[in-house]
């Protein structure tokens, strides 16, 4: 088990390191920096600029520097030639770098801001997800053929082939702006969640009870469960006890990427319902050329990745003990 | 079970919001930049300084002549050059000191220092010695030159005196603008000191930010909400009609209409397109001329684009009725001189053409074959957006049919086209400029030759002439060199300008002291509902 | 077979004999292919689906073909004007005579077809049946010409992932060793790279040597994006295809054909990709609609397809613009949205059908 985890870290530290430099790449190759506004400045003053965020410095040691540990600007430590006032920075000790776009805020701050809410955004979407999901889809196993499985079969189908803002822009349109119960947008009160936790959690709902409902097909067909009702447990016994468990593995395989998607999923959510959550910052940072808060936003981004991943693995193999724990894809 | 239980226990952190409702509360596009005065460019952050900072000037609601701020009078010397003003007795900070002559001229240096790196610290090179200070720096990236080389003294705590490089008709308009707003010294020293990597953060924040403005800031968070109390010890602070203002920052376009329309924001100023057509015609929305033209680049180095004829035919060709009308469709006006007739004090010159559209296509024929040159299929770049491809089609269309030739369209992301035109890289290009101040000398100036704002490869002796003596000159010399400048301009056609801007404020009708303007700056000392009586001027 | 001797079989008589031989000289040998196209064929649903899909995709390549108005040309004074009801009394009937002809830059086909349409309506077009949406512009044209744009992006990013995807995973799981482990890391790591990203540089990338790609390869703007999209479906397909790789490369035949003498090349070439392709074309089924879900996505943050072209993701995503109370328009969002969910719908209950067609274990139940 210890072996597995020092494993499992040291890939996620050469990933990210990977990742850094793969994003620093890309960031750096594509035209158009973070200061050029509508307006050109005059050279004097751009220079001044790009001095002032080292965007002077050759790629390289832009590179070191943001990655870290030595600071390499006129603070590092004395032996590089700084005052030695600062001389640990960069990434590998935990400062991402102010923002170039936002000149109030370090991406420390701008993701200590935003994560939270687009954490309890995802989180709130995906229980409610699972808490309609999951039943939905037993019920629909055990009613196979049936009216109902039926149906769920469709609205399931239906739930996972509309685009994200079709369902987040026609909840605003029936339940803020034709009638208007909630609030159209904004972040503040409990009434400011429920339209956008429905809308991230509608598609998740309809794949988990699609997923349930397979699993469960899977499992009651099963020789231990056979031998569970031959043995004359009750129904819900036989269910509880030993359907569940099976069938639930493939949705905690899912749960992994799954989460990772709510992320990317909240990117729509949040821009058409104005919540405050770090999606926004996927793409403007990007498009702003605002290298440190896209760096920053990436970084978050892969350890989610790799954290819900490790979690995903470790709970299948509590759940089920023929797997175990190795590098296998 | 388990998802049930997390669900609960994660709607007890839900109620993160702020406490209460603001007085007042409207829609800004996205987070702000900065609030810090010197880091501002762009019109989202200027709406937001206005409340929290003020200047030596604020300006007329509707006419944007300049009024006392913190500077209670001002003299000027009658050669213009040199401007002396008193400051008021009852200034005060937020915190309660006295804003006092020597705060402008700490706040006048950190703009014009390199080491601020302040994007419109150009605002100051209009003051003897302030370009010099900025551009010329040692190794360390320190200015080489004192700052007493700089025109700018304290005479006594209340009187600043400012002495310019040549007569400036505008200054006063430039010394209302937000770069120009003080910012407090003891604040950003204190800072440096207690946190000497972070400083630059730490002093906006909103436990530690003082400002000289009409609101203060109470709370911030990041792509929500910047929360404005009203500043106890502004000096005009009876006049301050609301206790809290809210500023909502939001991205999506619709949503910003959608908080305007259901009630929750009184002011919109970005509009979707497709909403213009909806909004004509209501109360509160009425467009008014605004100090910016939409014009087309022609690339000069690039033949046959070389040809002025060439290019004056391609600037006749354009159909701007049906592009004002149909296209932009918010009431803007057709443009045939660069300058916008809301410049103050001065008569536009126009491209010569004649009152009908089927004689100015006549004349672009005759003036393409006089020229004896066939164009090639020229490339038309535009920042991708719907309604610039959509000029570009009409454009592109007419000069098609009339002129004979097919022209590309070529979008690119806002800034790799910026990077496109900086480095010559199109045949021609959608542009457009906006005024800082309301003077025809800040749209004919990006036209000299070593302006970085020129992107044309377009060089003329006797413009940059023209354009290097206005700036000296008084009036009526300064006026004469304007219209001759704008004449060659329009004669050599590197340009072809195409509408003049409108404002396009959604604003509700219950807000009294709020009117259209041509710079569409708004001043919040004035604000007031309109039932509450209230607004001196 | 050496145990023979110890059973012996119940002989039939003569005449059971002769029925049985007449039985087995009748049965015809069934590959897996052939059974599982029987069976497909027999779930109603997934026909439905099948012959649903194949009206679309004729309706989608003979578009300019049709009788449809032009899908871009503006009628500004109109404005948006909602769906009609046949059977309303507000019915003006089902044709006009307005048709503009206005079109985007046609290829040879298309432009061939588009004349042919003229010599055979004429003027005639469809009346907005579907409605207009604010600049004017008829629904059911742009609706026609978006499932093309729609349907060739996720085909185009399906073949590419199943052009990368199949060969990187073919090769990865064939080889093994320390070849597989680094394949699959490189596939990993792409995987921890957050795709909005990717995509912004890469759309922004492709647009600046757009030029250079259109007269190099002859590839216009659309078809680069889809292949780019396709570069991130890829990855899954891979670890499916090596998994399944895993699985056949110990198999009897794999082991005949090499005792036979066959390179390793030929034994990957002919006789394990083609016994992935079941479970690679499940997985296609299930690709095609995350990629419109992907498209419709990038339309709506306004990286997508560019106007005046046309898809589904963009319909829906100006429709979705269109929902203020300025202006219910709903019908605006719900065509669009209504055309990506029924189309995947059908690509899903193919994908389920096929997939049920293609289990051993159902083999038994026939």
């Amino acid at each position: 088990m210890k072996r597995f985890l020092l494993r499992r870290l040291l890939w996620f530290f050469l990933t990210l390191l990977a990742v850094i430099t793969v994003a620093f790449a890309l960031m750096r190759g594509v035209r158009g920096g973070p200061f050029d506004g509508e307006r050109p400045l005059p050279p004097a003053i751009e220079k001044n600029l790009r001095a002032r965020y080292h965007l002077d410095w050759p790629l390289w040691k832009q590179y070191l520097q943001y990655t870290g540990p030595l600071n390499l600007d006129e603070h590092g430590p004395q032996w590089l030639g700084g005052d030695g006032t600062r001389p640990l920075g960069g990434v590998l000790t935990g400062d991402l770098g102010p923002s170039f776009r936002y000149r109030d805020f370090s991406v420390n701050d701008i993701l200590a801001q935003s994560l939270p809410i687009s954490m309890q955004l995802g989180a709130l979407a995906l229980c409610l997800a699972l808490l309609i999901g999951v039943p939905a889809g037993i019920a629909s196993a055990l009613a196979r053929g049936g009216g109902f499985d039926a149906l769920l079969r469709v609205s399931t189908s239906l739930g996972i082939a509309v685009p994200g803002f079709v369902l987040g822009s026609v909840l605003l349109y029936l339940f803020s702006l034709r009638h208007p119960l909630l609030p159209v947008a904004g972040y503040g009160t409990w009434r400011h969640w429920v339209l956008p936790t429905l809308a991230l959690a509608a598609p998740f709902a309809a794949y988990a009870a699609r997923l349930t409902r397979a699993g469960v097909l899977e499992t009651i067909a099963l020789d231990h469960v056979r031998t569970a009702r031959a043995k004359g447990l009750p129904e819900s016994l036989v269910i509880r006890r030993h359907v569940l468990r099976g069938a639930l593995l493939p949705l905690l395989a899912w749960l992994g990427p799954a989460a990772a998607g709510i992320l990317t999923g909240s990117l729509v959510i949040e821009r058409i319902f104005a919540i405050p959550g770090t999606g926004t910052h996927f793409v403007n940072s990007a498009l702003n050329r605002d290298y440190t808060l896209a760096m920053g936003v990436t970084i978050v981004y892969t350890t989610l990745v790799y954290a819900f991943n490790l979690l995903v693995d470790l709970a299948s193999a509590a759940i089920d003990p023929r797997i175990r724990l190795e590098e296998s894809a | 079970m388990l998802p049930a239980a997390a669900c609960l226990a994660l709607l007890g952190g839900c109620a993160g919001g702020l406490e209460g409702e603001a007085e007042l509360a409207f829609t800004n596009a996205g987070e702000v930049a900065s609030l810090d005065p010197a880091a501002i460019t762009g019109v989202p952050e200027g709406k937001l300084a206005r409340f929290l900072h003020e200047g030596l000037v604020i300006k007329h609601p509707r006419t944007l002549e300049p009024l006392p701020g913190i500077a209670e009078s001002w003299t000027i010397r009658p050669d213009g050059l040199v401007y002396r003003f008193v400051l008021r007795a009852d200034a005060r900070w937020s915190n309660g000191e006295r804003i006092t002559a020597q705060d402008f001229v700490y706040s006048f240096e950190r703009l014009l220092s390199p080491r601020t790196a302040a994007e419109y610290a150009y605002q100051l090179w209009y003051v003897r010695g302030g370009q010099r200070y900025t551009s010329e720096t040692d190794a360390q990236g320190n200015p080489r030159h004192a700052f007493e080389t700089v025109g700018i003294r304290a005479l006594s705590e209340r009187e600043l005196e400012i002495e310019l490089e040549a007569p400036t008709p505008f200054f006063l308009d430039i010394l209302g603008s937000v770069p120009l707003m003080p910012v407090h010294r003891g604040t950003i020293e204190r800072m440096q000191k207690l946190h000497p990597d972070s400083w630059r953060v730490e002093w906006l924040k909103p436990e530690n930010l003082v400002t000289s403005g009409p609101y203060v800031l109470a709370q911030r968070r990041i792509q929500d909400r910047v929360r404005l109390k009203k500043n106890p010890n502004y000096w005009d602070r009876s006049r301050i009609a609301f206790e809290t203002v809210d500023v909502l920052a939001v991205e999506h376009l619709n949503t910003m209409l959608n908080l305007y329309l259901t009630g929750a924001s009184v002011w919109c100023d970005n509009l979707p397109t497709h909403a213009l057509a909806k909004l004509k015609g209501r109360a509160d929305f009425q467009p008014a001329p605004y100090l910016g033209v939409g014009f087309y680049r022609f690339n000069t180095t690039r033949p046959p684009l070389d040809d002025k004829r060439v290019r004056r035919a391609l600037a006749l060709c354009i159909d701007r009725a049906v592009i004002c009308e149909k296209i932009l469709a918010a009431g803007e006006s057709p443009a045939w001189s660069f300058v916008p007739p809301a410049a103050r004090g001065h008569v536009p010159v126009e491209l010569l053409h004649a009152a009908a559209a089927e004689d100015n296509r006549a004349a672009a024929r005759a003036l393409l074959a006089e020229s004896g040159l066939s164009l090639p299929a020229l490339e038309i770049l535009f920042a991708t957006q719907t309604i610039n491809k959509d000029v570009a089609e009409v454009i592109a269309d007419g000069w098609r049919r009339e002129l004979g030739f097919s022209a590309k369209l070529s979008n690119q992301e806002a800034r790799v086209a910026l990077d496109s035109q900086k480095n010559l890289r199109y045949d021609v290009a959608r542009s457009s400029w906006v005024g800082d101040h309301p003077d025809a000398l800040g749209f004919l100036e990006i036209f000299r030759s070593d302006s970085v704002n020129n992107r044309t490869g377009w060089k003329h002796a006797r413009y940059d002439e023209c354009i290097d003596r206005a700036r000296r000159a008084l009036e009526p010399e300064r006026s004469a060199l304007l219209r001759e400048a704008e004449t060659i301009l329009m004669d050599e056609a590197p340009i072809a300008p195409i509408w003049f801007f409108v404002t396009k404020n959604l604003v509700s009708p219950q807000l009294g002291g709020f009117h259209e303007n041509a710079l569409d700056e708004h001043f919040p000392q004035f604000w007031h509902w309109k039932d509450q009586g209230g607004g001196r001027r | 077979m050496s145990t023979r001797s110890l059973w012996r079989w119940p002989r039939p008589s003569q005449t059971d004999e002769a029925e049985l031989l007449a039985r087995a000289a009748r049965a015809q040998g069934t590959s897996l292919f052939a059974m599982a196209r029987r069976r497909i064929w027999r779930d109603i649903p997934a026909r439905i689906a099948l012959l649903g899909l194949s009206v679309l995709a004729l309706l989608a390549l003979l578009a300019p073909l049709l009788p449809l108005a032009s899908p871009i040309s503006l009628d500004l004074a109109r404005g948006a004007s909602a769906p009609v009801a046949p059977w309303s009394a507000d019915w003006r009937g089902l044709w006009n005579e307005q048709y503009t002809g206005e079109h985007w830059q046609y290829g040879r086909v298309d432009q061939a077809l588009h004349e042919l349409r003229i010599e055979l309506f004429g003027k005639r077009q469809l009346a907005p049946l579907l409605g207009t949406d604010s600049k004017g512009r008829d629904l059911l044209a742009r609706t026609v010409f978006g499932s093309r744009t729609s349907l060739s992006a996720a085909l185009l990013a399906a073949l590419t992932s199943l052009l990368i995807g199949v060969g990187w995973g073919a090769v990865a799981g064939f080889v093994g060793g320390r070849l597989d482990n680094l394949m699959m890391r490189f596939v990993d790591l792409l995987y921890s790279l957050p795709f909005v990203f990717l995509v912004i540089f890469l759309v922004t990338i492709v647009a600046e040597y757009r030029s250079e790609l259109e007269a190099g390869l002859g590839l216009d703007r659309e078809s680069v994006f889809f292949i780019v999209l396709g570069c991130f479906y890829w990855l899954t397909m891979a670890r499916i295809v090596r998994a399944q790789v895993l699985s056949l490369r110990t198999r009897e035949f794999v082991t005949a054909a090499r005792s036979l003498g066959a390179s390793d090349t030929r034994i990957l070439l002919t006789h394990i990709v083609p016994n992935t392709l079941p479970v690679v074309l499940v997985y296609l089924c299930l690709t095609v609609p995350s990629v419109m879900l992907f498209e419709a996505f990038l339309s709506f943050l306004g990286l997508g397809v560019e106007p005046p072209r046309v898809s589904w993701g963009l319909l829906a995503a100006e429709g979705a613009e269109a929902l203020t109370p300025l202006s219910l328009d709903v019908w605006l969002i719900l065509v669009p949205s209504l055309c990506i969910a029924l189309t995947l719908l059908a690509m899903n209950v193919i994908g389920d059908s096929i997939r049920d067609a293609l289990d051993p274990r159902m083999v038994n139940k026939e």
